[in-house]
Order: structure tokens, then sequence, then C-alpha cells
């Protein structure tokens, strides 16, 4: 089959295919026409297409392709342009456009969304919006620290010193994510927000700082994204987002609730609490905007010298690194769709991947796809999962082990209390010995368990002592049995010594 | 000067340096050492006591006697001593373990003896607590000689290791216990010879009874305990002869034995009491017997072979079968060879694989396997699910899925090898036959398990030579 690459609209930088991915769609059976220019954006000559085995064509012929690839959604005119069955592979935003699925239905075409990926481990190489978000986040920072007039790292200068620029991210996602470890790495303090208290973890083995909302609510996400949120958790998050607006110096929110408009993150009172030359980059402005008074794809000053970036195109700012990124999603989807690598494109609908991209089949509407279950540890009250067995071995009640220690302890008062002379000296070596003793073994490695055994064999031929001490006595039987007992006690000493040297010697550590 | 008084002090020297060698056990760098702080602590006390004993015995008649029999009995104690460690199989140590632990039992019996056929000037109102001394240490020491020396044939397969079953062996066992204070008290009072020889008599059936009522694989519990008795036993000898010394030794060696008891029973998720009074097989002989049998896949060692040289990760989980099959030596090849091959190979030993604690990991190292690569349970139990190929080499009830799913089997709740979380399974066994515990293991029917029928070590073999 054919699968054609074209130009995307003016304003778009990136491409659905690159040389590298172009050669690897190749191997999958594939005959690639690329539209004349459609790298150009993304500093991917024509040339270098036709050296990976592509063909560069016109856009009639493009479009005439039996797939066609693209960045964006194809617009009405485009949708003209396709063949009849022809496949189209593209961004989408299903829930969003449904009069484009619907004119895409009528036409009787096949349409894959990318942006329909489920969040599975297994589909992770083909999420592009995670790899959007990614660079997006990146991105972010770059804009910000472009418009911010200091540095991000603090330094101690001749000419005095610099404090660091505190930035704060709200949503950890993959783009917040992104935009933590650019940042803290450029040397800002970093702190984040998120509704999800699990992503604490890894705002911090990235450097930032994980601002928790403190409500007696908790958010699991079945689906990988966030969801909205309560009212409750929405005043404190409001509170923190208050106090956070008159600290920072850059805030970067990337906040999205698939299906629904940005939630309002930042008021125009928070906005306003600012100090001049601040920046706020808001990632959702084309859903929206997570931030009062961000405008889409404009850069906005406010009065008190706040700048508002409401950029869309983040992630098409770094073109080269988006089209590769988005060239490499699309050619892992090729590669499902493609399991024979025979060239042909099949669908099966039994795969939950392949089952959730489909938004339109031959013309029928497949949108939305059954719900898919990603997280690892299901909600408890959706679903009783199987409980580990954990029958413990019948444990004594706390009172009855109570009364126990109570009893000894009371025992060994009494025999130390009462016994004469030398016996309460010798209980206090005894009880002594045995703690030291629980203390000293509880370290001792697994491993070692048999050398110290026969280690503990040899100390205890320690009797031999007490043997020797007996052989003084006047009785000819007493200093025969005594003589037994030193020659057993000697064999315990030496043979528990040496036989623990030997096993350690063999212990040996790895060559490397 | 008192010769005494540099005796006490080097007995005291003495107790330091063995806390110093069993805490330097507690891990691979500085066990050696550990090693020489007791060698060292047991070279100045019996040199403290040999001279302190020689300055007593000059003058006196019995001093030839005594000299001649001190010396003899050294000499021939230690040539043997020597001359067993030196010979002794790494398989063997669980035997060569539970009969030093007999002759400590045995001494500790002959002291308390020697404590009443001679008692020199004793304070009167000590009498009565001498008395019980001796029959407390010759208790301990006559239950330690017989149970030790049960536990020795049953791990040479003397006798037959499958439980002794007396009907009413817990109420024989409490029965003894009951008799035996009856007899103390008694002793107390009217000290005569016959009781001595009758709690003797008691304490060797008792430890007999003891020991020879658990099965085999209860094993590492039962030399745990018998440690820890030999070292009561010691203490026991201590009081008797008010040697501190003695009570501080016993007690290090007592608790050591009780703390890895303690150790061997979690790893059963067992209390010690259902361990001591009889083993599993015991209380349902049957119960899940064949119920859940299925279909089991047979594999040959070139398949093995196949499979482990496509293998990135591999983790070797042995058992019991490995010791008596004396497969650690060609398992040791194959995991150099694979490690030559850039395969991770790394073993996850369960606390109650063989028969003595640490047992596999002293066969490994005897095999020269790096002792780095060879993991305890809980560090190694979360990488299955990343690992390719595991084998099962002679292990059965610690890797079985039931003891973690089915609450209704015997061993659950049991912490056991997650082996089967592993893409491929292969488990190396002589039979279908049930494991240990007598529980019907169901790894071996599932996908990914498959069962390499044969004496271990041949079959390792088999596989070194089809790579």
């Amino acid at each position: 089959m054919q699968i054609g690459v074209v130009t995307e609209q003016s304003g778009e930088t990136r491409v659905a295919a690159t040389p590298n991915t172009v050669g690897k769609i190749i191997a999958l059976g594939y005959e690639v026409l690329i539209e004349k220019g459609a790298g150009e954006a993304s500093s991917f000559p024509d040339a270098e297409y036709a050296a990976a085995g592509a063909t560069v064509v016109d856009s009639g012929k493009a479009w005439g392709a039996d797939i066609v690839m693209k960045v964006n959604a194809p617009t009405a005119a485009e949708i003209k342009k396709l063949s009849d069955n022809a496949t189209v592979i593209s961004l989408m935003s299903p829930a969003l456009n449904p009069e484009l699925i619907e004119s895409m239905a009528t036409r009787g075409i096949t349409a894959l969304a990318m942006d329909a990926v489920p969040r599975i481990s297994r589909a992770q190489s083909m999420d592009v919006l995670s790899s959007m978000a990614n660079i997006a986040g990146y991105r972010a920072v770059v804009e910000a620290a472009h418009e911010f007039g200091r540095f991000f790292t603090g330094q101690v200068t001749a000419a005095g010193k610099v404090p660091p620029a505190k930035v704060l991210v709200a949503g950890a996602g993959v783009a917040g994510l992104a935009a933590i470890g650019a940042a803290s790495s450029m040397g800002a303090i970093v702190r984040a927000t998120d509704p999800r208290p699990e992503v604490a973890d890894q705002v911090k083995s990235i450097g930032g700082e994980y601002l928790a909302v403190e409500v007696a609510e908790q958010m699991e996400s079945s689906d990988g994204y966030a969801k909205a949120t309560s009212e409750a958790y929405d005043k404190r998050a409001a509170e923190i987002y208050s106090e956070q607006a008159a600290d920072v110096d850059i805030i970067i929110t990337t906040a999205l609730i698939p299906g629904r408009p940005a939630p309002r993150l930042i008021t125009a009172a928070d906005v306003a609490s600012m100090k001049p030359g601040s920046v706020i980059v808001d990632m959702a402005a084309a859903q929206g905007g997570n931030v009062d008074g961000s405008v889409a794809g404009e850069k906005v000053v406010t009065k008190n010298g706040v700048t508002i970036l409401g950029y869309t195109d983040l992630a098409g700012r770094l073109p080269q690194q988006a089209s590769q990124l988005f060239g490499t999603n699309m050619l892992n989807l090729l590669k499902l769709v493609t399991p024979e690598k025979d060239g042909k494109l099949s669908l099966d609908f039994d795969d939950v991947v392949q089952r959730s991209v489909t938004v339109v089949r031959d013309g029928e509407v497949t949108w939305p796809p059954p719900p898919v279950q990603v997280s690892a540890t299901p909600a408890a009250s959706t679903q009783a999962a199987p409980e580990p067995v954990a029958k413990v071995a019948k444990k004594m009640s706390a009172g009855t082990k109570g009364v126990l220690i109570s009893l000894g302890i009371l025992a060994l008062f009494a025999i130390t209390a009462f016994a004469p002379a030398p016996l309460p000296q010798h209980f206090l070596v005894l009880t002594l010995a045995v703690v030291v003793g629980f203390y000293v073994i509880g370290k001792v490695h697994h491993a070692l368990h048999t050398p110290l055994m026969s280690v503990t064999n040899a100390i205890s031929g320690i009797v031999v002592v007490g043997a020797i001490a007996q052989l003084a006595t006047p009785s000819l039987a007493v200093q025969i049995l005594a003589g037994v007992a030193v020659l057993l006690a000697s064999i315990n000493i030496f043979g528990g010594f040496a036989v623990t040297r030997r096993m350690l010697k063999m212990f040996s550590k790895g060559a490397e | 000067m008192n010769v005494a008084f540099f005796a006490n002090a080097a007995y005291i020297v003495a107790a330091l340096l063995f806390i110093l060698s069993l805490a330097g056990l507690s891990n691979h760098e500085s066990a050696r050492s550990g090693l020489r702080f007791g060698i060292v602590g047991m070279t100045i006390a019996l040199v403290a006591t040999i001279w302190l004993t020689l300055t007593n015995l000059w003058a006196e008649s019995q001093a030839v006697l005594g000299i001649a029999i001190l010396v003899g009995a050294i000499l021939i104690g230690a040539a043997i001593g020597l001359w067993r460690a030196r010979v002794v199989e790494m398989t063997g140590m669980p035997e060569l373990i539970a009969l030093l632990h007999s002759f400590v039992g045995l001494a500790a019996v002959l002291i308390g003896w020697n404590g009443a056929l001679y008692a020199e000037d004793i304070a009167p109102e000590l009498v009565g607590i001498h008395h019980a001394e001796v029959f407390i240490g010759v208790f301990i020491g006559a239950v330690t000689f017989t149970g030790s020396i049960v536990a020795f044939l049953k791990l040479s397969a003397r006798i037959s290791s499958k439980p002794l079953m007396l009907p009413g062996k817990n109420g024989l066992n409490i029965a003894a216990l009951v008799l035996f204070v009856a007899f103390t008290v008694w002793y107390v009072i009217t000290p005569e010879l016959w009781l001595l020889v009758a709690v003797t008599a008691l304490a060797l059936l008792l430890g007999w009874h003891l020991v020879a009522s658990i099965g085999g694989g209860d094993m590492p519990v039962v030399i745990s305990m018998l440690n820890s008795y030999s070292g009561w036993a010691a203490a026991a000898a201590g009081f008797l002869l008010n040697n501190d010394l003695l009570i501080v030794t016993g007690a290090l060696v007592g608790s050591s034995g009780a703390y890895l008891s303690y150790i061997m029973c979690r790893a059963m998720n067992r209390s010690f009491i259902s361990v001591i009074t009889g083993g599993f097989g015991i209380e349902k002989p049957t119960a899940k017997g064949e119920e859940e049998v299925g279909e089991y896949r047979e594999t040959d060692a070139q398949a093995v072979a196949e499979l482990l040289s496509s293998a990135d990760t591999v983790i070797i989980t042995p058992g019991y079968g490995m010791a008596v099959a004396q497969a650690q030596y060609p398992v040791a090849e194959l995991t150099s060879q694979l490690r030559a091959k850039g395969v991770n190979v790394r073993f996850g030993i369960h606390p109650v694989a063989g028969r003595l604690p640490g047992h596999m990991n002293v066969l490994l190292a005897e095999a020269k396997v790096p002792y780095d690569i060879v993991l305890e349970m809980d560090e190694v139990n979360d990488d299955f699910e990343e690992t390719s190929v595991v084998l099962v080499i002679g292990a059965n009830d610690t890797c079985n899925p039931a003891a973690a799913e089915d609450p209704s089997s015997p061993i659950a709740g049991m912490p056991v090898l997650k082996v089967w979380e592993a893409d491929n399974v292969v488990v190396f066994k002589r039979s279908m036959a049930s494991g240990y515990a007598g529980v019907q293991n169901p790894l071996f029917f599932r996908e990914n398990a498959a069962m390499l029928f044969g004496d271990a070590k041949q079959r390792v073999e088999d596989i070194i030579r089809a790579l």
C-alpha cells in the first residue's frame, strides 16, 4: 500500500514522518510518497527523504495515497482530497471535534486518531500526547526563560548576589514533569501541584518540591489522566495558588482534563499579585486556559508587568525534535497494524489499542471506544482485588503476651530477690548475655548462618573450662568422666573453628 | 597475686572476644576476623583455666593422672575435630553440626554428674540450689545429647527421616517435664544417686522422642533449636561451677540458636510450638492431596539450554534436592558459562531451603559461586516478574504458589519465592511426588512452567553440554 505524507497547513512546523522513520516504514512493506517540501519547516529536506527511499511527489498524489499520514486533523477541504477507502492517521481530538468525525464518516474512509491511544504500558511507544507534552513542557520553560529578565539559577558574583528564580508548575503530568525537570536543571527552585498525590515521588525525583493540597479526599485515576476535583479541594488549591502566585517568579500551568475545558487555576487577582517581570506560561490556552487573561497563541502583558504566554504550538517550536518523536509514534502504530510486515494495513478490533485509535472504520463511526482500565492498582471501591493470603500462624493476643512477659519479669525478680549470694550475679550476667546475644545475632547475614552455627558450636565447647577444673578433684571416677568431657569439648572447639575457617574461605566475591 | 584473679580477668576478656566473634559474622568481609576473635578468646580461656588448674593441682597426689588425662584428652579431641573438619563434605554439614551439638550435650551431662559425685565446700544454704543446678544441667545436656544424635542419624539417612508417631506424644513430652520437676524437688530434699540416674534416663528418652517425632523438612528448625539447647546446657554448667564465662558463652549460643529457630519458623509461617509438636504431614496427610492435578509439560535439556541462551536474566532457586544430588558444582559451572555470555544470573535462597540455616549458601560457596549474586528471598522476590527464566533445582514447598494464593492450603501464608511470576520456570525434579509438606504444587501445572525430570546433577550437566 502507498502511504502519503502531506505538508501541513501554514503555522504547523512538524511533519508526520522523518527520513529516519520513512526508512523503517518502507521496511514494513509500504511505499512512501512524500509531498514536496513537507519536511522543510522541520529542517528535513526532500533529498533526505528521497535518500531514505521515499518518492517525492506533488500534493495531489500524496493526498491520493491509500494511507495519509499527517500531524493535525485534516480540514474539510483536505478530506475531499482523500481517495475513496483511504485511511487517514493524525491527531484528531475526536471528543472535541464530532463534526470532523462525522464528515470523515460520510466519506466512507477509515480514520485513526493518534491522540486516542490508551494510556497503557504497551501503547506508550505510540502515545503521541505524551511525547508532544514532553517537548512542550521543556519548551514552556525555554519560552519563560526567554521572557524572564533574570537568571534561573542563584549566583554569588563579584557584582552581588543573585537569588534563584522560583517556578511553580501546576499539574505534574508529562508536560509538567518535563517542565519541572528543565527548570530545576537550569537552577531554579521548582514547586509543583497536582491533584494526584501519587505523583509526589515523581516530582521529587526530578528536582521539584510537591505542594500537597491537604483535604480529606484522594484522587485515584483509573485511566491515567487527571479528573475534575471536588469543591473543598478546589478551595484549598485556590488558596495555595494565591499564596504561590505572590511568591514565585514563573508559573507554568499544564492542567488539562480530557474532553472538557481546562480548569481555571490562576485568577486575575493572582496574576495581579505577581511581581512585575514575572512570566506565566499557560500550556492549556488552546483548551480555554488555566490562567485568567491568557489568550490562545498570543503573548499578553498585563498592567502590572506580568507576561502571560498562551502559545499553543510549544511542541512545534522544536520542530525537528517534535517531528522525530511524532514520526516514531506513527511508525510504532503502523507496526502494530501491519503484523505481517507485508505493507497491508489490517485493523484488529480485539486489540484495545487498535480499537481505541480507530474513530471511523469504513465510514462507520466507532468513537468513543469502550473504556480501558489503565491503573495497575484498581480503585478499591470499584474492584475487590483477590487479597493476597496472609494467614499468620496463630499469634498470641496482646493480652496473653503481656501476662506472659509480666510473669517472666516477676519470676526473674523473685529469683534474684530471694536467691542466696552468688546466684543474683549469675542471673544478671545471664540476662545481659542473652540480650547482647539477640542483638548480635540479629545482625548476622542470612548467608552466614551455617558458619554462625559452627562457630557457636566451637565456642560452646567452652564447657571444657568446667571439665578441666573438675580434673583436679581427688576422685578417679570424676577424673575419668571429666576427661571424657574434655575430650568431647575439644572435638567441638577444634572441629568447630576449623570447619568454620574452611567454610569462610570458600565464600568469595565475584571477580568484577 | 592470686591466680584465680588472673583467670577471672582472662574470662572477661574471652567473653568479650566471643561477642566480637559473633558480631564479626554479620557480613562476609568481617567474618574471618570474627573467627579470629573467637579463636583468640578460646585460647585465652583455655590457657587461663589450665594454668589455674595446674596451680591448684600441683601439690596433690592426683596431679600426674590429671595432667595426663588433660593432655591426652585435648590432643585426641583436637585430632578428631580437625580431621572431621577437614574431610566433611559441605553437603554433610548438617550432620556434623548435629554431632557437635551432641558432644556439648554429653559434656554437660558429665560435668553435671561430676558436680553431683564430688562437691567441695558448699555453703549449707546453697546445697539445695547446687542440687537443683546439677539436675537442670544434666537434664538440658541429656536432651541435647540424644536429640542431636537422632537429628544426626536422620540427616545422615541412617534412620528414616519420617516423623515417629507415638500415641499421645505431646502428653508424653509434658509428662516427662512434670516428672523432671518432681524428681528435682525430690532430689533437692533427699539427694540420692538413683534419682540422678533416673532423671538422666528420662532426659535421654525425652530428647530422643522429641526429635524423632519431627520430620526431615523441619530440620533447619530442629538444628537451630538444638544449637540453642547446647548453649543453655553450657550456661547451666556455668551456674553449677560458679563460672561466669560459661554463663555468658552459653547464653550467647542459646540466644543465637533461639533467634535462628525464630527466623526459620517465620520462614515457614509456623509457631515454634507447632514445629516441636510435629511436622506438616501429620496434620493433614492427604488434605489437598491430588485434587489440583492438571496437565504438566515436560521438557528436555536441549530445550532448556536454548531457553537459557536466549534469556537475559536467570534466577536459580535451589533446595534440598540440589544438596542430595550434589549438583552444586554443575550448577556453578552453568552459572559461570551463562555469566560469560552476559546473562544476568542470580540465586534466590529461601530461608528454610536445605536442612540447616544458610545451608545453600555454603554449598554454593563451596562450588565457587560469588556470594554477591546469591540473594535472600526478600532481596530477589520482587524481581521474578522481570526474569526470563527461573530454574527451580530440588526445591518444592519453598516456591509453591498455593502458599500465597490458596487460603485453604496447609502451607497458606508461608512466605515463598514467587517464581511463577517469571516468563519461564523450569522445575528440576525426580518425579511428580509432592514435597515435604505433602502438598501438591500447582506451580508444576502452570502454563509457564516445564518439568525436567531426572537426577538434578545429570540434567544440569546435560544442559551444560547442550550449551
